[in-house]
């Protein structure tokens, strides 16, 4: 049987449960459909303070962001909720979309769609990097936060951007040994506090270096490191070795799009957001009227942005839906704290991104 | 502001330049406790200031505002230092009498000092310094799980210690009754 809907929404996470909100707000019946079995995203593994402004709920968890978040959507007679529940098709002559159920296949006609699919995590191509004790940070984070399971004993962490700092302070937390933190670029790429964390515990953050190769046979018994010059060429004799049994990749991610492919939306390739984006106007519009897009699958940022990223396109899709009073107000006071965590020179290469793609759309336009 | 040091942006470690900036001054530092914000990067975070009851720590006009502190009005509540999601504010007493003085710092990690525990206090490169007394835990439900620890250390390093070694639960049970 099909579902009908005002608006759907694909993903869970800050930005679609941002999104649901305002629109379930506006009166308009909403689906929000995840694939994990309990609403979130990432923000149910996060268990540090967020930064941000408090209207981005700074100062608290983001697990229980998540969960302020995810009660506010569950509590509205308005919104439904499908969990487990995974979008594996768009058709895009009827605008229908298939989802697979724990019961069986189902489609949905929304009226509107907000794509909050969020990302994958980049992986690093070096030998033994199928070796076990490899993993990715969501990985380790989904391991140590969501099941309480210790991922190992001896960690090398690889990236010091936000993510592998913030994990590598939770790895401590949860009682592992933080080896070291192996980073390519010259300068950490985090927050200079998260490292400051890792620091003052004795964990050394090596920049300018980068992985040669996992060791071991039948499980990472350590990495061999190398120095890289300016460049980023290997340096001649600079080669270490580090024990671990586990090697955590924190090296960026990718905004997953391929709902917004099938859908016909036009496709920029930004490496500042973290590769292929869908092009998206002020209002979060893709290049097909009615398709919204939301949060990371939007160009990669982090949840302060997405949350509000995810209220823009809930507001946009409800307007566009039924046009209510306070539209305009509500969508500037939202593009105006957006632009605010884009300001600080942290964000210049998001907002050099995002300049980016503004431009792809207008070169195109032209021709 | 000086240019942020080498150490600090190529290993998370604040460097002297780096603290300098933020030190209260010398007459400050010697009339009381007072909050010291080791945060150098303008990054979009702003809960310090509204942590602060006194208004010692200015309102931001910018999300990507520095904190800047007016240590006149701080007396050293210590409220911020676990609202700062950097855990980057300490709060230090070097103004008693004698060779003690005293650092309260934010504390994550598991198990938590008890009062009266000696400690190992840490550098910010994570070196030993020195051993410290912990002389308060404070983990009120209104902290969301940071701890906030008072350690008496020696006063010349109370402006270095900014962390502190707990041994394991492991450690502590085989040590003899």
């Amino acid at each position: 049987m099909m579902h009908t809907s005002d608006i759907a929404i694909v993903g869970g996470g800050p930005a679609g449960l941002s999104a649901a909100i305002v629109a379930a707000e506006q009166g308009h019946r909403t689906l929000v459909i995840d694939r994990q079995t309990v609403l979130g995203g990432q923000l149910i593994k996060q268990t540090h303070r967020f930064f941000g402004s408090k209207a981005q709920h700074a100062g608290t968890r983001g697990f229980e962001i998540g969960k302020a978040l995810a009660a506010q959507v569950s509590g509205n007679a308005n919104t439904d909720v499908w969990l487990d529940s995974t979008v594996i098709g768009y058709y895009r002559e009827d605008g229908i979309l298939l989802v697979e159920r724990p019961q069986g296949l189902a489609t949905v006609k929304a009226d509107r769609i907000i794509l909050a699919t969020g990302a994958s995590e980049k992986a690093l191509a070096f030998p033994n990097n199928d070796l076990p004790g490899v993993y990715g940070a969501g990985a380790v984070q989904t391991l140590m936060n969501v099941h309480g399971v210790l991922p190992g004993q001896r960690a090398v962490m690889i990236g010091a951007g936000n993510i592998g700092l913030i994990v590598g302070y939770q790895l401590i937390q949860a009682g592992v040994q933080v080896v070291a933190v192996i980073e390519a670029a010259p300068r950490v790429g985090g927050y200079w506090v998260h490292a400051a964390k890792l620091a003052r515990a004795g964990v050394p953050i090596h920049t300018s270096s980068t992985v040669v190769e996992a060791l071991g046979e039948e499980s990472v018994r350590g990495v061999r490191v190398v120095k890289v010059d300016s460049a980023w060429r290997a340096i001649p004799g600079s080669e270490f070795e580090l024990d671990c049994d586990l090697v955590c990749l924190a090296v960026g991610l990718s905004p997953l799009v391929e709902l917004a492919v099938l859908a016909g939306c036009e496709i920029a390739y930004v490496p500042e957001l973290g590769g292929y984006v869908p092009w998206h106007d002020q209002e979060m519009q893709t290049t097909v009227p009615g398709i919204f897009v939301a949060g990371d699958a939007g160009g990669v940022e982090e949840a302060s942005s997405a949350m509000v990223g995810g209220e823009l396109a809930g507001l946009a899709a409800a307007n566009s839906l039924r046009p209510f009073a306070g539209h305009g107000e509500r969508m500037s006071s939202a593009r105006e704290a957006l632009a605010a965590l884009r300001a600080g020179p942290t964000a210049d290469k998001v907002r050099g991104g995002f300049a980016k793609l503004a431009a792809a759309r207008q070169g195109r336009c032209s021709t | 502001m000086t240019d942020p040091s080498n150490s600090l942006v190529s290993r998370g470690i604040p460097a002297a330049d780096d603290v300098r900036d933020v030190l209260p001054s010398p007459e400050r530092l010697a009339a009381g406790p007072v909050a010291i914000i080791e945060c150098f990067q303008q990054i979009p975070c702003d809960p310090c200031s509204a942590a602060c009851q006194r208004g010692a720590i200015l309102p931001f006009t910018d999300i990507c505002d520095l904190p800047q502190v007016d240590h006149a009005l701080c007396n050293g509540c210590s409220l911020c230092v676990v609202r700062c999601p950097g855990l980057a504010i300490f709060v230090v007493d070097v103004s008693r009498e004698g060779d003690r003085g005293e650092v309260k710092l934010p504390y994550e990690y598991l198990p938590l000092p008890t009062k009266g525990e000696t400690v190992t206090c840490l550098d910010r490169t994570g070196a030993a310094l020195c051993e410290g007394v912990v002389t308060g835990v404070l983990k009120p439900r209104s902290f969301d799980r940071t701890a906030l620890i008072t350690v008496d250390v020696p006063k010349q390093h109370a402006l270095e210690v900014r962390g502190i070694k707990v041994e394991s639960r492991a450690q502590k049970e085989g040590q003899p009754a």
